[in-house]
């Protein structure tokens, strides 16, 4: 696991906003597509990609998407 | 002696919530994508004036019609709603009345959200295998639409009221086989009405709106769709491994998943986690919405009239309580 690929996994989750807008400090959920259904989204895609349960409320308290990686981190061991 | 599905049968209210409604009440947000990703283009709502034995009624006339079945043949009566027309009396109680079944006929209601045609299916098998009742009416009607607060675009895209119809007797269409049943009662928040019983009679009058305009009230529907998500994803390829392994059924020989139709894209994720082909798996919500206990019988009435009710079907339930459930229909 590297931040590259997940920033990229992470882009993936989302339909419309271009792939190079994500980066490792952006604030994911200031995007203008951001809605529940991308929470949704990031928590299948860290299932999926990952084997790692994360919740809906650890999406909230994370800011940018370098903030959920280290949360993946952590969680790998 | 074994327990079949021998009829079933379905009815929607009248009124028709579609998604330009919802993109006029709404025009703020992406309506169109966003039912275009739960897979709802129109659910039925009731009226203010509507009830669940209402919607109940429909289903049982429109059962004994479609399949010429004498009513007079009922002897037990199931009803699963969590929107009861009163806390007293039970509503199968007022169905037999309104239905003009005999009186020499069991009645009851049980309350369980979307697991509830499982376990209804589970309680009429063992009412007809152990002699008690021959003929079991097993009806599933919810009204969500009255638990939902009307900015509650979420909730409102999502969810739609209807009830269904099943006879369960000694032979019919699809042999009943064994049960996974489950219960985490942890989940309760996460999907709950919290005012109106008797824990807290009185309205909490406690609305709030989240960053992005939905509201929040204890005296609504309330759903952490993330933890409903983790839930569902933790908890329901485990019960189907278990089905399968309880009815010696190998997952080749499976022939169709009808999975509660929670919302398209949660069963998207589900099939994929579970490797699921995709022409096993069934879908109808478009037309109706998240039904609650009526998701599975209406789609095992469309997936019959398509003629791919056939083999070893798998139907499982998973909702609120948390409660969950799941069997194997074995089709002729």
């Amino acid at each position: 696991m590297n931040i590259d690929q997940f920033v990229s996994d992470f882009a993936e989750c989302f339909d419309d906003t271009e792939a190079e807008v994500f980066t490792p400090t952006l604030k994911f959920k200031e995007l203008e597509e951001w809605s529940s259904l991308q929470g949704l989204a990031i928590i299948a895609m860290c299932r999926k990609s990952y084997g790692i349960r994360i919740s809906g409320a650890e999406i909230q308290e994370a800011d940018t998407i370098q903030d959920v990686y280290a949360l993946v981190s952590e969680k790998l061991g | 002696m074994a327990a079949y599905i021998k009829a079933i049968s379905y009815y929607l209210p009248e009124t028709i919530l579609s998604n330009q409604i919802l993109v006029e009440e709404f025009p703020e947000w992406s309506v169109e994508k966003i039912a275009k990703k739960v897979g709802v283009v129109n659910r039925h709502v009731v009226k203010n004036d509507e009830c669940a034995s209402d919607l109940a009624q429909h289903a049982a006339l429109s059962l004994f019609d479609e399949w010429n079945i004498d009513k007079s043949c009922i002897d037990f009566v199931l009803l699963c709603t969590q929107s009861p027309d009163y806390f007293l009396p039970t509503t199968a109680c007022l169905l037999q009345r309104h239905l003009g079944l005999r009186t020499s006929c069991g009645a009851l209601d049980f309350n369980l959200g979307c697991s509830g045609f499982v376990y209804g299916l589970a309680l009429a098998k063992g009412l007809v295998e152990s002699d008690t009742a021959n003929n079991v009416l097993l009806l599933t009607a919810e009204t969500y639409s009255k638990y939902i607060h009307e900015r509650d675009k979420g909730n409102r895209t999502i969810f739609g009221d209807a009830a269904t119809a099943t006879l369960v007797s000694a032979d019919g269409f699809a042999e009943i086989g064994s049960f996974e049943l489950g219960t985490d009662g942890n989940g309760a928040d996460n999907l709950i009405v919290r005012s109106g019983a008797m824990r807290h009679p009185d309205r909490f009058e406690d609305i709030a709106f989240d960053k992005s305009g939905n509201p929040v009230s204890s005296d609504h529907l309330y759903m952490n769709g993330s933890e409903i998500f983790n839930f569902t994803l933790d908890t329901v390829p485990s019960v189907v491994d278990n089905v399968l392994a309880k009815n010696g059924v190998r997952q080749d020989d499976v022939s169709l998943y009808v999975f509660h139709q929670a919302n398209k894209y949660m069963l998207d994720c589900l099939f994929d986690l579970m490797e699921i082909d995709e022409h096993k798996a069934y879908f109808y919500m478009s037309e109706v919405g998240n039904t609650v206990s009526s998701t599975i019988p209406i789609a095992l009435v469309e997936a019959r009239k398509e003629g791919r009710l056939r083999g070893n079907v798998v139907v499982a339930g998973f909702g609120v309580g948390y409660s969950w459930g799941g069997c194997i229909l074995k089709c002729k």
